[in-house]
Formats: C-alpha cells, sequence, structure tokens
C-alpha cells in the first residue's frame, strides 16, 4: 500500500523491506539534531501493528529522542531539527498538513514520572475528551469508566472518582495517565520509561496492563531496565549513539544477538 | 567464555560463570578419571580400583549437586542473557550428562567386582571392549579440552568418533552369540561383556550430548537431533 505524499519514500525503501499492513509505524533515514549535535543518525525501522517494542541502550544513545519523535514531542525544542521521514499508517507525521494535537491523539504518551492534573481522577481521564470538545456527559462517563478499567486501575477508584488524582500512590497515578491517554482512542502507546519510579508491585501491574495493551495498541516503550524488555516486549531495539546497532525479535536479541556490541551491552559488559 | 576476551574488569557475574567454569572442568577430569581407572580395572582385573571407583563415584554425584545449585543460584541472582544464558544452560546439561557418564563408570565396576576374575585379553579383542574404551577416552579428552578452550572443531570431532562406539554396539548381539555358540560354558562371561559394550556405547552418547552442548553455547547452533551432515557447520541452524 502506497500513499500520494510518500510514493517517493516508500518506494526507495520498497525492494528491501516491502510495505506491510502491519507496520503501524515507520521510521525512514531518519537523522535528528539539537543545534549542532546530531542525535540520531540515519534510523531506519518499522515498528509492527499490535506489538511491543522496546528501546534499549545506554543513556544519551538517542532512545528517547526517537520515540518523542514519534508524536512530535520535540517540535518545539529550540535548535531541534530531524531529517528522513516517519510513516504513521503510511502517512507522513511531519507532513505540513498533519495536525500535531489530531496525531497526538492517535498516538499517546506515558511518561517516567506520573504526571496526573491537579484535578480529580474522573477530571483527569475527562480532560483529553472535553478539549476535544464533547459534552455528552453519558458518553464522557462511559469512555471514563472504560478508560480506567482498560488501564486495570477502576476497581481500585470506582468509589473515588471526585476524589484528586494526587491522592493516589504512585502507580496508581500512572495508570490514571495512561486510562487519560486511552481515552482519546490512540492507536499507538508510546512509553517513556513508565516504571522507572514505581516500586515492584507497581511495575509489574504496569507490564501487565501493557502486556494486555497489545492487543488493541501498537506500544514503544524505552526502558533501562533490560529484564523488563526481554519479559514484556516482542521486538527490541538496541541503540547506540544515535545509530540503530540491532533492531529483532526480542526472544533473538536476549538469547543470540548479532552484534558484538548488543551482546556486551545486555550482558551488562559495556554501558 | 566471553570475559576472557573482554578487557573490562571482572564483574560479579563473569565471576560466577568463571567459577562454574572450574567446576565444570573438575567434573570432566573427575569422570575421565574414572572410566581411565574402569578401563584399567577391567583390562588388569584390578578389584581395588574397581572398589575405588565406587567410592568416587560419591563425588561425583556430589559435584553434580553443587554444580546444579551454581547454575540454579546465577539464573536466580543474575538472569543472564545471551552467551552466558547459553552458558548456564549447557552446563546445566553438560553437569547431567557427566554425571550419568559417571554412573556408567560406576557400573562397570560393579560388573568387574561381581564377575570376580580375569577376563582372557583375546576375547576383550574380539569383543572389541579394549577400542572401545580408547575410543571414549579420546572422545573425552577431545570434549574436555574444546570446553576448555572453546574449540568447537575439536568438539565436532567426537560427533565421528561416536559413529566407531555405534558400530561395535550394533555388532555386539550377533558377536556375542557367535561366542556364546562355540563356548557355551561361559555364557556368564559373555553376558557381562555385553552388558559392559551397552554401556560404553551410552558413554559415547553422553559424551556427543556434552559437545552438542559446547556448540551451542559458543555458537548458539542447535544440534540435537539434527544429521550428522549438519553437525559440521556447513547449515546455520541457529
Amino acid at each position: 500500500m502506497q500513499t500520494k505524499i510518500l510514493d517517493k519514500e516508500v518506494r526507495s525503501d520498497a525492494t528491501k523491506n516491502p510495505v506491510d499492513m502491519n507496520y503501524k509505524l515507520r521510521a525512514q533515514h531518519v537523522d535528528a539534531f539539537y543545534g549542532d549535535f546530531q542525535a540520531l543518525k540515519d534510523i531506519s525501522l518499522d515498528i509492527k501493528a499490535n506489538s511491543v517494542t522496546a528501546f534499549i541502550g545506554p543513556s544519551g544513545c538517542g532512545k528517547s529522542t526517537f520515540l518523542r519523535l514519534l508524536n512530535r514531542m520535540n517540535d518545539y525544542i529550540d535548535g531541534f531539527r530531524m531529517e528522513g521521514a516517519i510513516l504513521l499508517d503510511d502517512e507522513d507525521i511531519y507532513d505540513p498538513s498533519v495536525k500535531v494535537e489530531e496525531l497526538r491523539k492517535a498516538v499517546g504518551m506515558v511518561f517516567q514520572k506520573p504526571n496526573p492534573f491537579p484535578k480529580s481522577i474522573f477530571e483527569n481521564v475527562a480532560y483529553g475528551l472535553k478539549i476535544q470538545g464533547i459534552r455528552d456527559k453519558a458518553f464522557i462517563e462511559e469512555r471514563v469508566v472504560e478508560s480506567l478499567k482498560q488501564a486495570t486501575l477502576f476497581d481500585e477508584v470506582k468509589d473515588d472518582l471526585n476524589k484528586p488524582a494526587l491522592a493516589l500512590s504512585g502507580g496508581q497515578q500512572q495508570r490514571l495517565c495512561i486510562a487519560r491517554v486511552l481515552a482519546v482512542k490512540p492507536s499507538v502507546l508510546l512509553m517513556d520509561e513508565p516504571t522507572s519510579a514505581l516500586d515492584p508491585i507497581s511495575t509489574d501491574k504496569i507490564e501487565d496492563l501493557i502486556y494486555t495493551l497489545k492487543n488493541n495498541y501498537t506500544i514503544a516503550i524505552v526502558t533501562h531496565n533490560m529484564q523488563q524488555a526481554s519479559r514484556i516486549s516482542d521486538y527490541t531495539a538496541f541503540m547506540y549513539m544515535g545509530r540503530l546497532i540491532e533492531y529483532d525479535k526480542t526472544k533473538k536479541i536476549f538469547t543470540n544477538p548479532g552484534k558484538d556490541q548488543t551482546q556486551n551491552y545486555i550482558t551488562g559488559r559495556f554501558g | 567464555m566471553a570475559e576472557q576476551k573482554n578487557p573490562t574488569p571482572m564483574s560479579h557475574l563473569d565471576i560466577e560463570l568463571g567459577l562454574l567454569n572450574d567446576d565444570i572442568l573438575e567434573m570432566m577430569h573427575l569422570v575421565k578419571t574414572q572410566i581411565e581407572k574402569g578401563r584399567d580395572a577391567f583390562m588388569n582385573f584390578d578389584e581395588e580400583l574397581a572398589h575405588e571407583i565406587t567410592v568416587n563415584e560419591r563425588r561425583v554425584d556430589a559435584l553434580e549437586l553443587k554444580i546444579d545449585r551454581d547454575c540454579e543460584n546465577i539464573l536466580a541472582l543474575f538472569n543472564p542473557v545471551a552467551i552466558d544464558l547459553r552458558f548456564v544452560i549447557a552446563s546445566f546439561k553438560i553437569n547431567s550428562d557427566l554425571e550419568r557418564l559417571g554412573d556408567h563408570a560406576d557400573g562397570i565396576a560393579k560388573y568387574i567386582l561381581d564377575f570376580g576374575r580375569p577376563i582372557d585379553e583375546e576375547v576383550i579383542k574380539k569383543m572389541r571392549i579394549d577400542e572401545m574404551y580408547d575410543v571414549s577416552l579420546q572422545m573425552l579428552t577431545n570434549v574436555l579440552e574444546a570446553f576448555a578452550s572453546e574449540d568447537t572443531q575439536l568438539a565436532r570431532k567426537v560427533f565421528k568418533q561416536d559413529k566407531t562406539l555405534n558400530e561395535i554396539n550394533r555388532e555386539v548381539s550377533k558377536n556375542t552369540a557367535s561366542l556364546i555358540e562355540k563356548d557355551a560354558d561361559n555364557i556368564r562371561l559373555y553376558l557381562y561383556l555385553f552388558s559392559i559394550v551397552r554401556k560404553l556405547e551410552r558413554v559415547g552418547d553422553l559424551v556427543k550430548n556434552t559437545a552438542e552442548e559446547i556448540i551451542f553455547y559458543i555458537e548458539a547452533r542447535v544440534l540435537k537431533h539434527k544429521k550428522d551432515k549438519y553437525k559440521n557447520g556447513r547449515n546455520n541452524n541457529s
């Protein structure tokens, strides 16, 4: 499948990697710069739909920069620029015609530290719907409950929906943030170290949640925890100094990586 | 192991893997010595030596338990991946193979003690048991050196050597029957020898398994249940 806008880019790669309907996101020869510093160097990688793709690598390798490119979070950073193309469902998300707010509805993001608004639990989840101009209370309530259930938080908060979100534990706040993202019905979830601030039990819950969510969403996650990457992801990308060193099935990466650099990193011998 | 090629300081995991490596080598030496003593006790009817084998079997068992425990600890505490993980998995299986090799050495020692008298060298040659011992011990030397030096080509040598043992084993029923027909007074002797041949054939299989595990951990190739042509490294079936 090829799109009008992207004929050129898609065709240029088609010889070795034919367009596949199952690829949700495709990065093509992506370079990224913060001023003079080149943070990403010629990254090309396809992310499969309904799968979990983990990005691992030492600090500063560019994995978060790459993740943030996928919903244009870097747009407003001074001196930032990118080259190459990123396609979501074969549409270039950096095309001038793309509305960033629409893109972010489709590609939601969860951050390292839970960041609920200082509002009630209900208002937090309803927020995205309300800024879209939706006023139908019954619809909003239904969606809030559905999202909280999907984020496996509903049972814990169903009697306290009007209580402040900031009163929740860190793990609950993170699931609330996931519910907030899910409420606007994205198709892609980006997670930037979503459990690094959480205790092991909360981490387990988020990991279980990720496992369930991948049936309906495409998930890309940056993590410093390699056991987490191996537990939850289907595919793993290892990045180093702005380059994509190896990208393969997670089972392959963690049992028999193709590159020495990957092996040295995952076995803890460098990085 | 991989850490030997890496200039960075040894991590805690590297130290544990190094100790496991040493224990596997010790187990290989111990088991090889058991088989060697078995050959000497058998060829020279040395009852004292046969008895020593049965006593040393306890050392083999104890070392097996220690290695099992070490593998379990490394898996639980260090979550090894990639070549480290393959090394621990391979060590765990090699450990089990070596313990069974020890059992066969012990079993043969018990046959020697049960039979209770010297065996004519001529008969041993006819049953080709001396040859089986030579081949088995050479195979064990090869896997020991292959493990110590991470030499998968040397490990591959045992696949061919094992064929000799299999061939002798295939002939053993016919040979034994013919010897019994000619010398019916010594049926008991021939049955003991027949059983020893069977055990030495199993020794070859276990050494072969060990070689496969060495190749698995170094090359990430699974050779188990593959036809021999795949064992020569022509096809990458990892």
